[in-house]
C-alpha cells in the first residue's frame, strides 16, 4: 500500500524523481521480499499453547449458533440454495448420520478451545509439524511443515482434511485439502468434498487471528472468507470431551433419508419471518455479504411495507 | 442387445480408458488390501502368505501396467480374481492377470463372479479366457484367504444384474464395484437389467456392513468402482443423494409428468455440480432417465 502511495506522490516529472521512484520501488520490493520470504519455521513466532475462542464478533452466529432458515453470510450458489430448500434437519438424527462432526471450514465458527504443540526433528530442532487438538468433537489436526506434498486425489477424505503450512514473515499460511462433505451452516447450506481452505494465522501477544478463505466449486459462487480471534489461556487442559455414541433413540425405519420435496419445506422462511428480514436478502448468497447490499435490504423492507 | 445400449456399455468402459501406457497408482487402503487406480475401474489387491487375490482387473489396454503394479506389491502367486460385474473397464484385464496367476492345481488364476457375469460376457462375444468360470447364484458366498474371511454379496438389479460387493473382514475393507463411485451419478445400466432400487439396496447393505472408527470417519474403508477411497460416511452421502433424487422423480411421476418434463425440471441441480455431466458416457439426463424408467417399468412398486 505504501508503495502505491509513494508512486502517486512522486509521479515522474523529472529524471531525478524517476530515479528516486526506481530506488524507492527497489527498496519496497526488497522489504516485501524480506517480509514475505518463507523462512524456517523454527525462527518463527510460537503458536503453541491452549487457545480459546473470543466471540465478541458474530456472537449470535458462533455461540448459540445458526438456526433453521438462517442462510446469511455465505456466498452460496444455486446448487446450494436448492440443497438448502429441501434440507430436513431430521436427517442428522438418522443412525448413520449421528455424531458427524463439523468439518474444517465449519468447526472454527462454533465455540471451541484447542491446543497446539510442535513436533520437532530431534537432530535439528526444525518444526516438522504443528499438532492441534480441538475440543469440539475431539478433532485432531496435523499441519505438516516439512514440505511434503498433499496426498493423491484417490486418498480418503477426513473431517479435518490434510494440511500443510508455510511461514511468510510472521504469518502462518495453512493449506488444507481432502476435506469431508459437511455444511457451512447447519441450516442446510452444504459444503462439498471438493472444498479447499487457506488459513492465515497471525499472533499479536496473547491473541491470535485466524482468517479462512474457503473455496468450493460445487456450492460457493466465490471464496467464503471469515475470521476468528483466539486468546491464549493461562490455565491449560480446558479442552472438552465429546463422548458420542450413535444409537436409535426413537424407533424408525432403517435407512430412511429425511428430506423435503422442492417447494414443501415449511421452515424455509421461518428465520426471515421471525426477524422481519426479506427472505431474498437471506437467500441471495454473495451479493448480500458486501456492505453495499444494505440499502437494497432497506428498499425491500420499504417495498414490503408499502404492499 | 440393443446396439445403442451396447454402445453405451462399451463407452462406459472405454470412457474411463487410460492411454496405452497407463499410469497405475497404488494406494494402501488398510490391512492386506491395496487399491490400484488409473486402469479404468479401480482394482483391489489383497496380498499375504497364501498369495494374491485381485478384485476386478481394469481395462484390457492397461492390463500389463496392472500386472506390473501387482508384482511390485507381491511376487506371490495370483490365486484368485473376483469380478464385481461384467463391464469391460472392470474385467478387461481378466485374461492377462489370470494367465499370470496359478491355482493350487496348476491352472490360471480362477475368476469368480456371480453367474450373471459370464452370461453377459458370452452375449457380448468376449473371449473365453476372460470369462469367470467359478460362479455362484446365491445371494452370498464366502471363503478364507490370506488369513481373513472374504464375503461376496450379490445385489440384483443394481448397477447391473450381476453386481457383487466384496468385504475383507480382517482388513475391514469393502470393495463396492460400481455400486459406489465418487466421480459421477450412479450408472444404472438398464441393458444389463440394472435399477435404482437395487442400487439403493446395495448401498444400504454396505452401510450395514461398514462401521466408522470415530465420529462417522475411518473404520471400514471402501474401494469405489471409480474415484477415491471412501468410508461409511461417503457411502451415506452418496446413498442420500440417490434416494432424494429417486423420491423427486417418483413425486413428479405421481403428478403425471412425462420424462421430458421431469428432465426439464432439473430436479438434481443441487448435486449436478458434483456428479452431473452433459457429455457422455454418462450424462445427468441419462441418470434421470434410468431412474424414471426403473420406477415406471411394469411391476415396479
Amino acid at each position: 500500500m505504501r508503495g502505491h502511495a509513494g508512486l502517486t506522490v512522486h509521479r515522474a516529472d523529472s529524471g531525478l524523481k524517476r530515479q528516486e521512484i526506481r530506488v524507492r520501488s527497489s527498496i519496497s520490493a526488497a522489504l516485501c521480499a524480506l517480509v514475505f520470504w518463507a523462512v524456517p519455521a523454527g525462527a518463527q513466532l510460537s503458536i503453541t499453547g491452549e487457545w480459546a475462542g473470543r466471540y465478541h464478533e458474530d456472537f449470535d452466529d458462533r455461540v448459540p449458533g445458526d438456526v433453521n432458515g438462517d442462510f446469511t453470510g455465505v456466498p452460496i450458489n444455486d446448487a446450494a440454495r436448492f440443497y438448502a430448500e429441501t434440507w430436513d434437519v431430521r436427517r442428522v438424527n438418522v443412525l448413520e448420520h449421528q455424531c458427524q462432526p463439523y468439518n474444517l471450514p465449519h468447526i472454527y465458527r462454533g465455540p471451541l478451545q484447542f491446543r497446539i504443540w510442535e513436533e520437532k526433528r530431534p537432530q535439528t530442532q526444525e518444526i516438522i509439524a504443528y499438532k492441534i487438538y480441538i475440543g469440539t468433537y475431539m478433532q485432531s489436526r496435523t499441519i505438516w511443515m516439512d514440505g511434503r506434498p498433499h496426498p493423491s486425489e484417490y486418498a480418503p477424505h477426513t473431517s479435518m482434511g490434510f494440511s500443510t503450512g508455510e511461514w511468510f514473515g510472521d504469518t502462518l499460511k495453512v493449506t488444507t485439502t481432502h476435506i469431508k462433505k459437511e455444511f457451512y451452516r447447519r441450516s442446510g447450506l452444504p459444503s462439498s468434498d471438493q472444498t479447499q481452505v487457506e488459513e492465515y494465522y497471525v499472533r499479536h501477544g496473547n491473541l491470535m487471528s485466524q482468517t479462512m478463505i474457503i473455496t468450493d466449486p460445487v456450492y460457493l459462487s466465490e471464496p467464503y472468507v471469515n475470521s476468528q480471534e483466539f486468546e491464549l489461556m493461562e490455565r491449560g487442559n480446558q479442552n472438552w470431551l465429546y463422548n458420542c455414541e450413535y444409537v436409535m433413540e426413537v424407533p424408525q425405519p432403517r435407512h430412511q433419508v429425511p428430506h423435503y420435496l422442492p417447494g414443501e419445506n415449511p421452515f424455509l422462511e421461518e428465520w426471515a419471518n421471525t426477524f422481519g428480514t426479506p427472505f431474498d436478502a437471506i437467500f441471495s448468497g454473495a451479493p448480500s455479504t458486501y456492505p453495499e447490499y444494505a440499502p437494497q435490504i432497506e428498499d425491500m423492507v420499504n417495498e414490503a411495507d408499502n404492499e | 442387445m440393443n446396439k445403442t445400449i451396447r454402445g453405451l456399455v462399451l463407452a462406459l468402459g472405454l470412457g474411463f480408458a487410460p492411454h496405452a501406457a497407463a499410469q497405475v497408482e497404488t494406494l494402501h487402503v488398510q490391512g492386506n488390501v491395496y487399491m490400484l487406480a488409473g486402469a479404468g475401474g479401480n482394482i483391489a489387491v489383497q496380498i499375504g502368505e497364501d498369495g494374491v487375490l485381485v478384485v476386478d482387473s481394469g481395462n484390457r489396454e492397461a492390463s500389463d501396467a496392472v500386472l506390473a503394479a501387482i508384482r511390485r506389491l507381491s511376487d506371490g502367486p495370483i490365486r484368485w480374481i473376483i469380478n464385481t460385474h461384467a463391464h469391460e473397464d472392470h474385467t478387461g484385464g481378466n485374461e492377462t492377470i489370470s494367465q499370470a496367476g496359478l491355482t493350487l492345481n496348476g491352472n490360471p488364476a480362477a475368476i469368480i463372479a456371480h453367474e450373471e457375469v459370464p452370461t453377459r460376457m458370452v452375449a457380448a462375444d468376449r473371449p473365453i479366457t476372460e470369462w469367470p468360470l467359478n460362479t455362484f447364484f446365491e445371494d452370498r458366498r464366502d471363503f478364507y484367504f490370506n488369513g481373513e474371511a472374504i464375503f461376496l454379496y450379490h445385489h440384483p438389479r443394481a448397477h447391473t444384474d450381476g453386481d457383487i460387493v466384496v468385504y475383507f473382514r480382517g482388513s475391514d475393507v469393502l470393495v463396492s464395484g460400481d455400486l459406489f463411485m465418487t466421480t459421477t451419478y450412479p450408472v444404472i445400466d438398464a441393458a444389463y437389467d440394472g435399477g435404482v432400487r437395487g442400487f439403493i439396496d446395495g448401498m444400504n447393505n454396505m452401510i450395514d456392513i461398514a462401521v466408522p472408527a470415530w465420529l462417522q470417519e475411518g473404520g471400514t474403508y471402501v474401494v469405489p468402482g471409480h474415484g477415491r477411497i471412501g468410508d461409511e460416511a461417503d457411502i451415506v452421502e452418496y446413498r442420500d443423494m440417490v434416494v432424494i433424487i429417486r423420491d423427486r422423480v417418483a413425486a413428479l411421476i405421481d403428478l403425471g409428468m412425462t420424462l421430458p418434463q421431469i428432465r426439464e425440471a432439473r430436479i438434481s441441480r443441487d448435486y449436478d455440480p458434483r456428479y452431473g455431466s452433459t457429455t457422455e458416457p454418462w450424462t445427468t439426463d441419462m441418470f434421470i432417465t434410468a431412474v424414471y424408467n426403473d420406477l415406471t417399468r411394469e411391476g415396479a412398486e
